[in-house]
């Protein structure tokens, strides 16, 4: 019994954890859908996205270091600090310039080439972006806080202590992190579905010269598209950042997007979620009974190989469109 | 059906110039796709463009549809000199088209193919079309109720929901045509509407073509190989041959064109 509610509570945090990469995992499903290009910058983009909140709201002096060393000046802060829903508008608003000018300054001169190249270009994107958040926000690990609440969920643990005479351990962040990803999951997929934009955004992702013949224009669905995966950035930043400070490091979550994809499909909103759940699940409750067994540290590798299983099995992942070659 | 339909046409008035091509030269690094063109569609009519292979027929309709931009020459529409525009405008200003090698999008159904044909008409805002609420309903309604008159038209209603990937040739084209005629164009470009048809399926489209002229008084202008279809669709046509235009009339006119029956019919016929 004990080993059961045990497990349970394990398969809880493991959903969170799962709630967290699926985040991530929406960045890429949004870019892939829109312009079929695996976007590898949209980890990077997450970390630039916080650092940019904590900038802001802190008040730091932008390319402080850069401006100091040039000048021979002292500055570091300016003295103030923003409201947090102030400075979360103005970094939606840099992640939109930012959009803006990944379009005008890479993709409008690519267009029409192999998706490989502009997967190169968004390796490239992302080592300048790494540089750029460095050069204009330090490279300390900075605390990030916007009001989500933390800790443990008392009652939760009051609850379940009653239920199953064993209090459940929840992060009240990873709570709020559920119900956000909900919500912005839900608002994606009605935009995609419900609206001129969206359909729009499908129509570019099948066919470009079909979608110019149909009074769609490019340029401006790509802008719209970086912006909406610079928004999720934004927010999966957020939520990365609380939890475990604003660091470089944050840009690495992105590498465990990936198994995330394969399991769920590059082409499916519903599958990043579900693919994010079951990594998450997968390799807590994985951890727990298995790896005992084989010295522990399960973690690090179970969702990559989980992943290379699908790719040999069910390449188009969980949800993803089949891949029909007709002859 | 021959003689009625030419009958028909005999009897028609044609309307005022609706677009004038003066003077178009196209070229590709050296190649010259098209040279010193100069020709008008007036509103009402169907027009053709015809032409043995690489006379630059395909290279005519891009520029009208604004896909490719020409070195020399204007293009006059509705009266105006068009300044260098993006396809997407063009679309917008009410000409729509076809591809020859059909251009759809294949993982959305047929009928939210034929909607994306309405997309630049929507104007609701994209919250309420995402709540689904007042003017975004009421435009979503309408839009649908235009598209699935268009489907009706085009006797498509059984395939509706049906993803476009998985459709046969001939119904992609028709498809096709319905996205284009959803945006109730002014003026409707199709590029080798018939390519690659059987008789029957030829003989469906050539009426549709007719219908759509008829009934909603769009203009056409269309490529097309195949010379009975063309002499009995067309009003007026126009022959190009390596780039140059060597006949520009009616079908009997272009039939007894020395010039044009050496090119192509002098091949082509007996």
């Amino acid at each position: 019994m004990d080993q059961l509610v045990f497990a349970a509570e394990v398969f809880m945090n493991g959903l969170m954890t799962g709630v967290m990469y699926a985040l991530v995992a929406l960045g890429f499903v949004l870019i892939f859908k829109a312009s079929g290009v695996f976007n590898y910058a949209q980890g990077v983009l997450a970390l630039f996205a916080a650092l940019t909140l904590v900038g802001i709201q802190q008040g730091q002096v932008p390319f402080a270091h850069l401006i100091n060393s040039i000048f021979g000046t002292h500055l570091e802060y300016f003295g103030w600090t923003v409201p947090v829903v102030l400075a979360i508008l103005l970094a939606g608003a840099v992640m939109v310039l930012l959009a803006f000018l990944v379009e005008k300054l890479v993709l409008q001169h690519l267009v029409g080439q192999e998706p490989i190249i502009l997967f190169m270009a968004t390796i490239g994107l992302a080592y300048f972006l790494e540089g750029l958040g460095d050069v204009m926000w330090g490279a300390d690990i900075k605390n990030l806080d916007v009001g989500l609440p933390q800790g443990i969920s008392e009652s939760i643990e009051s609850v379940s202590a009653n239920w199953f005479g064993y209090g459940f351990f929840i992060d009240r962040l990873d709570i709020w992190a559920a119900i956000i990803a909900a919500l912005l999951v839900t608002a994606l997929v009605a935009f995609a579905q419900y609206t001129k934009q969206g359909r729009a955004m499908r129509a570019v992702a099948d066919d470009h010269q079909a979608a110019l013949s149909v009074g769609i224009s490019l340029r401006f669905i790509w802008v719209m598209v970086w912006s909406i995966a610079g928004f999720v950035a934004l927010v999966a930043g957020i939520m990365w950042g609380t939890k475990s400070g604003v660091q470089f490091s944050l840009s690495l979550i992105a590498l465990k997007a990936l198994p995330v994809l394969m399991l769920g499909g590059f082409t499916s909103i519903p599958g990043a979620i579900a693919g994010g759940l079951i990594i998450g699940v997968g390799e807590k409750m994985f951890e727990f009974f298995i790896g005992p067994m084989i010295g522990g540290a399960t973690e690090n590798w179970f969702a990559y190989v989980l992943a290379l299983l699908f790719l040999v099995f069910r390449p188009q992942g969980l949800f993803g469109e089949r891949i029909i070659e007709r002859v | 059906m021959n003689t009625q339909t030419d009958i028909a046409i005999a009897d028609r008035q044609l309307g005022g110039t609706l677009m004038e091509l003066r003077n178009i030269t196209l070229r590709f690094g050296g190649v010259e796709a098209i040279k010193n063109i100069s020709f008008d569609i007036r509103e009402g009519e169907i027009r053709a463009i015809i032409g043995p292979n690489g006379a630059g027929k395909s290279s005519m309709l891009n520029v009208i549809s604004g896909f490719y931009v020409p070195q020399e020459g204007e293009v006059w529409f509705r009266g105006e000199r068009r300044g260098p525009v993006k396809p997407y405008e063009v679309a917008r200003l009410g000409i729509a088209r076809t591809f020859q090698n059909i251009a759809l999008f294949d993982g959305m159904s047929v009928l939210d193919n034929i909607m994306t044909g309405r997309l630049h008409r929507m104007k609701a805002g994209f919250l309420s079309q995402a709540l689904w609420w007042g003017p975004a309903e009421r435009e979503e309604i309408e839009n649908r109720a235009q598209v699935e008159r268009i489907i009706d038209f085009l006797e498509i209603q059984n395939i509706r929901k049906t993803p476009v990937g998985r459709l046969p040739y001939g119904l992609k084209k028709r498809v096709e045509l319905a996205r284009a005629l959803a945006a109730e164009p002014q003026l409707l470009l199709l590029d080798e509407p018939m390519a690659g048809m059987n008789v029957e399926e030829k003989e469906d489209m050539s009426r549709f073509v007719l219908d759509v002229n008829d009934e909603f008084g769009t203009t056409i202008a269309l490529i097309e190989h195949d010379m009975g279809v063309v002499m009995d669709l067309s009003d007026r046509v126009v022959v190009m041959d390596y780039g140059r235009k060597i006949g520009d009339g009616s079908p009997d006119e272009v039939r007894n064109n020395q010039e044009v029956i050496d090119a192509y019919l002098g091949v082509a016929h007996d």
